[in-house]
């Protein structure tokens, strides 16, 4: 693909570095914004590979939206203290955990080289896209053309998600436990 | 030098794992869901390195509605979290155990 090897191993490197430091990491604070970056270097990724909307949306949804979220929540619960769980899980369950993902790890990257290309390539090239009005104006007709109908879809999980986590936060209901 | 496609996707599957671990050895409901959260995002990347590599726009749409799906599904657990912290005082796995008991 026709990206700059220098953005994208510099991008990927940070991005990997900081999900490490947001795994083995003792202060959620500090993990929380270790996953801040992790959520930039990504979309800086979408943007090399062109996916312009997508790379806007990572920063105002993840990055914005969702780890306001997170933070709030952390300093709500005064959660910022370090918690010292890692010490505690079995060095039998690390063990396979890290065994299990490596070994995958190296049965995913075997099959992504050795897999054969051998499907059509779709009519959206690169400058097929330029054509026709650019990434955002493309995805957007095909959003509300071939795909109305997991767009309305959506909004019912929105509402429901909405109602979920209104009644899971509020203060007691009558007699019941929470 | 040339940035072959199996290397971005490898990246993911790197990111990937990172978070599988993250979510079976910590015990912190926290860092589980942000380690969720990094799982969701690699697969979104290989969603669009795939639509990039077929040159077709599905990959991209399906991002979209896994990007709506992983606000809702963090508000609701960061929702969890709360109801959870308001009935132990603690956001550690190890002390939800009222079904054992």
């Amino acid at each position: 693909m026709d990206i700059s090897p220098l953005f994208f191993y510099g991008l990927a490197g940070l991005a990997i570095a900081c999900s490490f430091w947001v795994v083995f990491n003792r202060n959620p604070v500090s993990s929380a914004f270790s996953l801040v970056l992790v959520f930039f270097s990504f979309a800086g990724i979408y943007a090399l590979l062109d996916a312009h909307l997508i790379a806007t949306l990572q920063i105002l949804v993840y990055a914005g939206a969702i780890m306001v979220l997170f933070i709030f929540v952390i300093m709500l619960l005064n959660a910022d203290i370090p918690s010292f769980d890692l010490a505690r899980s079995h060095l039998f369950v690390k063990c396979i955990a890290g065994f299990i993902s490596v070994l995958l790890f190296g049965l995913f990257t075997w099959v992504f080289q050795k897999s054969p290309n051998s499907r059509a390539l779709g009519p959206f090239t690169v400058e097929a896209i330029e054509a026709s009005g650019g990434n955002t104006q493309v995805l957007s007709e095909l959003l509300f053309s071939e795909y109305i109908l997991p767009f309305e879809l959506t909004s019912i999980l929105l509402l429901a998600a909405i109602v979920g986590a209104v009644a899971l936060a509020k203060r007691k209901l009558a007699g019941g436990r929470f | 030098m040339k940035v072959e496609p199996w290397v971005v996707l490898s990246f993911c599957s790197v990111i990937f794992f990172i978070g599988l671990i993250g979510v079976l050895i910590r015990r912190n409901i926290l860092i589980i869901l942000m380690s969720i959260e990094l799982m969701l995002n690699a697969v979104n990347l290989t969603f669009v390195t795939f639509s990039k590599q077929l040159q077709d726009l599905g990959g991209q749409m399906s991002v979209f509605f896994i990007m709506t799906v992983a606000a809702a599904e963090s508000a609701v657990g960061l929702g969890l979290v709360i109801a959870l912290f308001r009935t132990l005082r603690s956001v550690d796995t190890d002390d939800i155990r009222f079904l054992r008991e």
